[in-house]
């Protein structure tokens, strides 16, 4: 009895060369393990200075935010942290749709709104972090607006 | 096999969130007192609860990653994989706990 023809995990009926689409897949097998030893050391920094030092939670309003931000080094920690997150997470995301949905209408669906998802979180928080402004409140009684 | 049943649970959770925190951290471009508001939010004991819960899904995501890194690129990581399984639960008990007490003690704390 001859044995029977297993086929490689996720290789594609009909046996596609896997170099056939490009390096992508690689790419981002690679950028899951970078981004997230980065984001390793990003979150948990994210987390001490917001959660453990200070007051904890409690600290944590608006002039909270409007302090950190005044800093350029928190600007571009937070924008960094933001990116990283939503790709390694959206990627994580598009793994997850590729394994668990069958359908091909499914799955495009899926990743177009995940997709969309993505986009629009990247967009509106990057506009956040650069638009910021602590005295858009003409009665703020913030320290820093009742210098001007 | 359960930590990688782990590792996909928790980070579809960490994505969710994600996508929370970006939106309520965009109120800050509202108004102060509206944003004060959201942030109440966390303050309130039972969110408190469950940053605790993010936390811990955070770690364990963080710890079980940096095993993966080592699997992946250390040439003795696949021999040592269910050593470094053993040492991402107890490093996460070892961070976790005193993140618990001091958080706790602040959302409990008044």
């Amino acid at each position: 009895m001859a044995a029977p023809i297993i086929e490689t995990p996720r290789s594609r009926p009909g046996g596609r060369s896997p170099r056939a689409g490009g390096n992508f897949e690689l790419n981002s097998w690679l950028f899951m393990r970078g981004s997230g030893v980065l984001l390793v050391v990003l979150v948990f920094g994210h987390l001490f200075v917001n959660l453990i030092t200070g007051e904890g939670i409690h600290q944590v309003d608006f002039g909270f935010v409007a302090g950190k931000w005044a800093n350029p080094f928190w600007q571009v920690w937070d924008l960094a942290m933001l990116w990283l997150a939503m790709l390694h997470g959206g990627n994580g995301l598009r793994t997850i749709i590729n394994d668990y949905a069958t359908r091909a209408g499914t799955r495009l669906t899926l990743k177009w709104l995940l997709y969309f998802a993505v986009v629009v979180t990247v967009v509106l928080g990057t506009l956040v972090i650069f638009t910021f402004d602590p005295c858009a409140d003409p009665s703020s009684t913030l320290s820093v607006c009742q210098a001007k | 096999m359960w930590t990688w049943v782990l590792h996909r649970i928790t980070g579809v959770t960490l994505f969710f969130f994600l996508i929370v925190h970006v939106i309520d951290i965009s109120m800050v471009r509202t108004t102060p007192a509206f944003f004060d508001r959201v942030m109440n939010t966390y303050k309130n004991p039972v969110v408190g609860l469950m940053e605790a819960g993010l936390v811990a899904v955070f770690l364990f995501h963080a710890l079980n990653g940096i095993r993966l890194v080592l699997v992946d690129f250390w040439s003795e990581g696949p021999r040592h994989q269910r050593q470094m399984t053993y040492v991402v639960v107890g490093v996460f008990v070892v961070l976790f706990v005193p993140f618990l007490v001091r958080h706790l003690a602040v959302v409990f704390g008044g």
